[in-house]
């Protein structure tokens, strides 16, 4: 059920119990049959929870969308050292909203998929890693950790089993960059937020060294259900390379905002104009982002045929990401809001690879020089060019993320650039 | 405790090949080492080899075939059949492009930056970056800041490497340095009011930064760096026998800077050592040499070979033994000289006095590098060719028994600042050998200029026993000379027997002095020095 609005076509798993203060409590979630899940999966092997995962064919919430169950699997049996599960809470992607919903709401729902998650990989403590500015959410959450503690669902012999899963909500202090897993080990650690080299590998060497599966919020509220009712019932939804569901965030020049729960595969074109009720006032629509800011812009046109599922936004020329839909009128500014993403990359690069701590900067003032009008055609070959060597050259995705909007812009809305040289000209 | 006869772990070796060229290398050697061993140096900021590298700078990426991305050779690790472009179109655009970020904030106020002519900024835009940059918005001003001790710091010349950040965690272990704020208003900083003065190596983080982010307060606009005389030499501030290029102009040393030798110092030297290089640029010196004493009015000039004559004279008529006090400076050949000119009268006693600290000052991650107790260059090899530790931890004192009645005293460099006016009263003879006038020493007989350690060739011994050479970096006055020739020319005055009058020769003969260095050659030193056995002497004797 979507919140603040809700929607016919939805399908409720994650969200079901979105707007509702019960759904808050230890009692209340009880009563709607939480912690069966943890329940059923205590009662499997670890290797048994992994293959039901590994079926549903779930796939990581957090924008990259690895299959959950194969990460999991990637985790060292038997290596005697400790293992660590972290949940990433810290959802800073502009246009991004769900994992706050599923953490102010459903938060015995994320425990719950931490302590399945931990007994499958091997884990006996789970840090949620959560956004600092997320006031209520660390709130609830907070309370709900120390509920689940004190009736068992937590600590020593979990239910009554030999496991132990120990759990500590870690708050960030507001950096993007330490959403980016390594990063957010690096912030955990005590250490400056920066993004590590890949190899080694997390489930190699992760948190403090080791073994460590890192997972979205709401990837992990996916998986009490899944547990429960099986991989074949969470396929019944969704497509064959992106099954189940997924919270589609929709902000912008649209007449229903909010988070609203849909098979993957669901149609964009159908998303904005019924789902959400069409686009503000009437008027026409421009332009889409379709998966948070770091990917690239869809045309109106490009809308038209856009199927959301992992494989059907790529399609269309963009990226699913987190599934963050930002929809833009006729009287958007498209430079203004490249701008406005490029100054917030700039903002959170943590400075380290040098590609991407000038070239956000360098990319966001010749951004605002064109919007005011100062701006030449030259400036358009010089932001390709070096968006160009700001793509691939870094140890994270942060300088690929300003490369997408703006390239993607420059292809598409090449006009509302030109437009404002004239501007310029004309302002001598 | 001997180790047990393992055989060492094989090392593989890794066929690769670098820009057409085909190379052989260790396992586990990066990519960037093998370019280097393949003649093709790839430009980099982050990586040093004697630091982690953080792969941040992506300077280094290099096209390798398969790889889907650029990678970056100072972490990736060869493999076999690996084929690398560093001139790829790729590599090469990205470098450039990379290079232009650098230059967006960038002052380019080379013509008033000490780092100008040894810029690894500067060397890598001139030989790949644009001709012209594309920024033309107003670039990020920093200005300076003291950064404590030694070291003042630029931000706006910084180019983000951490290389200094890195040093003191890593090496030092004094985690003073440290990159505050993100994106492109990060800067490298110390925290609130602590800063270097409370570190001891922080001399290096100037030596390696790659810009002139970080310069040394007391080389300040003092030289260009093109203007320098490099001249390999030895620390002479302790006995750990730091390996230093000595850096000249107009013939007086402008600063030391450490010289790579991975067995005594790797990279490194401390800041002492680093700081005390004054005194080689003392003026005032003793100019030819003469019979008498300080006092100019009552000295008489002479020519050398009148001297030699005069003074080889007096000690042969002496006869009997001679009590002699050397300085710790004094090299292995100029303590060889003394004891073979000892032979040649009857025998004596060689004492030096040797400034010391409390403590050992290590560079704790490193393997032992440390400044030593003994602040002075070859305490070692002086003991080993048989001079006598006299004295206390300031270098004073103990020359009670020398100073005796009917006594002939040779002094050799040491200018015996502790001792009163009248050392020497009751002499029979004082011969003093020095670089600068003594006040003590009013009553020798004879005063002959020598050269200072950086006006000349030699060997010093250290603490470890490993002998290392120097040169000389700088021109003495015109009538000095090496005190090992003074010496031999002595021995020849007392024997009649002409003494060969090289260094090489004088080294070579050292075997005959000690047992320690016996079938050790001038040449076989190298420029990394030789390690003598431990105790040597004990197994021989």
């Amino acid at each position: 059920m979507g919140y603040p609005y809700n929607h016919r076509s939805e399908v409720s798993i994650i969200s079901r119990h979105f707007g509702d203060p019960d759904a808050r409590t230890l009692k209340g979630w009880i009563e709607k049959g939480g912690y069966e899940g943890l329940r059923k999966a205590l009662s499997m092997s670890p290797g048994e929870v992994i293959e039901i995962v590994k079926n549903s064919g779930l796939r990581g919430r957090g924008g990259a969308g690895f299959p959950t169950g194969l990460k999991w699997s990637f985790m060292p049996k038997n290596s005697g050292k400790i293992h660590y599960l972290l949940c990433n809470a810290d959802e800073s992607e502009p246009g991004t909203f769900k994992d706050r919903e599923l953490l102010r709401w459903t938060p015995h729902q994320l425990i719950e998929g931490c302590a399945i998650g931990a007994y499958a990989i091997g884990a006996e403590q789970i840090y949620i890693y959560c956004r600092g500015e997320f006031f209520e959410a660390n709130q609830v959450l907070g309370k709900a950790v120390e509920d689940a503690y004190e009736s068992g669902f937590l600590g020593r012999n979990v239910l009554g089993s030999k496991t132990t899963i120990e759990l500590t909500v870690h708050t960030g202090a507001g950096a993007y960059i330490c959403g980016e897993e390594t990063g957010l080990m690096n912030s955990l650690e005590g250490r400056r937020g920066e993004p590590r080299i890949k190899p080694p590998f997390p489930a190699a060497a992760g948190l403090f060294g080791l073994p460590t599966t890192i997972n979205n919020v709401e990837t992990l509220s996916a998986v009490p259900h899944i547990v429960m009712y099986g991989s074949d019932w969470y396929r019944k939804w969704g497509t064959e390379k992106s099954p189940g569901t997924k919270l589609f965030c929709v902000s912008g020049h649209i007449e229903r905002p909010g988070n609203y729960e849909l098979p993957l595969g669901f149609p964009l074109k159908d998303l904005i104009e019924d789902v959400c009720g069409g686009v503000k006032d009437g008027k026409s629509l421009k332009a889409v982002i379709p998966g948070g800011s770091s990917v690239p812009i869809l045309t109106a046109e490009q809308v038209e045929t856009c199927l959301l599922s992992y494989e059907g936004v790529e399609e269309a020329g963009s990226m699913l990401g987190c599934a963050s839909v930002i929809v833009m009128d006729e009287s958007t500014d498209i430079v203004h809001q490249v701008m406005r993403m490029a100054s917030f990359y700039a903002h959170e690069s943590c400075g380290l690879c040098t590609p991407c701590r000038e070239g956000t900067a360098w990319v966001t003032t010749i951004l605002k020089k064109m919007e005011n009008g100062q701006g030449s055609e030259e400036d358009l070959d010089t932001l390709m060019e070096l968006t160009d060597q700001m793509t691939g050259t870094t140890i994270c995705v942060l300088s690929d993320s300003v490369a997408a909007p703006v390239q993607s812009s420059i292809r598409y809305f090449r006009e509302d650039y030109l437009n404002l040289l004239k501007v310029g000209s004309g302002n001598g | 405790m001997a180790k047990p006869n393992s055989v060492p772990e094989k090392i593989r070796n890794i066929n690769l090949v670098v820009d057409n060229v085909s190379i052989e290398v260790p396992e586990g050697t990066t990519v960037l080492e093998a370019a280097s061993q393949a003649g093709t140096e790839v430009p980099h900021y982050c990586y040093h080899p004697g630091l982690s590298s953080p792969a941040q700078c992506r300077l280094c990426l290099v096209e390798i075939e398969g790889a889907p991305k650029l990678m970056p050779s100072c972490i990736t690790v060869v493999a076999e059949g690996q084929v690398v472009r560093t001139d790829s179109e790729s590599a090469v655009k990205m470098r450039q492009g990379v290079l232009e970020f650098y230059l967006v904030n960038h002052p380019l106020d080379c013509p008033i930056c000490d780092q100008s002519g040894e810029c690894d900024l500067q060397d890598f835009v001139f030989s790949e970056g644009r001709k012209h940059g594309r920024s033309k918005v107003a670039k990020r001003v920093l200005g300076r800041d003291d950064f404590g001790g030694d070291i003042l710091f630029y931000g706006d010349r910084c180019v983000m490497c951490t290389r200094c950040v890195r040093f003191m965690e890593e090496i030092e272990e004094k985690p003073i340095l440290a990159v505050v704020e993100r994106g492109n208003r990060a800067v490298i900083d110390t925290f609130f009011d602590r800063g270097l003065e409370e570190a001891e190596w922080a001399g290096n983080v100037v030596d390696i930064c790659p810009v002139g982010a970080l310069v040394s307060k007391d080389f300040l606009h003092k030289a260009r760096a093109w203007d320098l005389a490099h001249t390999p030499s030895i620390c002479p501030n302790c006995s750990m026998g730091c390996n230093i290029d000595i850096h000249t102009r107009d013939n007086l040393v402008q600063r030391f800077k450490p010289r790579l030798n991975a067995e005594v110092n790797g990279h490194w030297m401390c800041d002492y050592g680093r700081a005390q290089y004054e005194w080689l640029n003392e003026e005032g010196r003793i100019e030819e040499p003469a019979i008498g004493n300080l006092d100019r009015s009552l000295q008489t000039p002479l020519e050398w070979q009148n001297i030699i004559k005069e003074v080889g004279a007096r000690l042969t008529s002496l006869k009997g033994s001679i009590k002699v006090v050397v300085s710790p400076l004094c090299s292995n050949e100029d303590m060889g000289a003394v004891v073979k000119l000892l032979k040649a009268i009857g025998g004596g006693e060689i004492v030096f006095r040797c400034p010391s600290s409390l403590e050992e000052m290590p560079l704790r991650g490193t393997d032992g590098l440390r400044r030593t107790k003994d602040l002075a260059p070859n305490v070692e090899g002086l003991k080993l060719l048989g001079a006598k530790h006299v004295g206390d931890k300031n270098g004073i004192g103990g020359l009670q028994d020398i100073s005796g009645e009917a006594e002939t005293i040779l002094v050799v460099g040491d200018r015996l600042q502790d001792q009163e006016a009248n050392f020497g009263e009751g002499a029979n003879l004082i011969i003093y050998l020095g670089s600068h006038p003594s006040e003590s020493l009013q009553r020798a007989d004879f005063t002959l200029p020598i050269k200072t350690f950086a006006e000349v060739d030699g060997t010093f011994t250290n603490c470890d026993k490993r002998v290392q050479k120097f040169f000389g970096s700088l021109e003495g006055p015109r009538d000095a000379r090496p005190a090992w020739s003074v010496l031999n020319d002595l021995t020849s005055a007392v024997t009649g027997i002409e003494t060969r009058q090289t260094v090489e020769d004088v080294f070579d003969q050292l075997s005959e002095v000690s047992e320690a260095f016996t079938g050790l050659t001038y040449l076989q030193l190298g420029s990394m020095g030789f390690q003598l056995e431990f105790d040597a002497q004990v197994t021989k004797g």
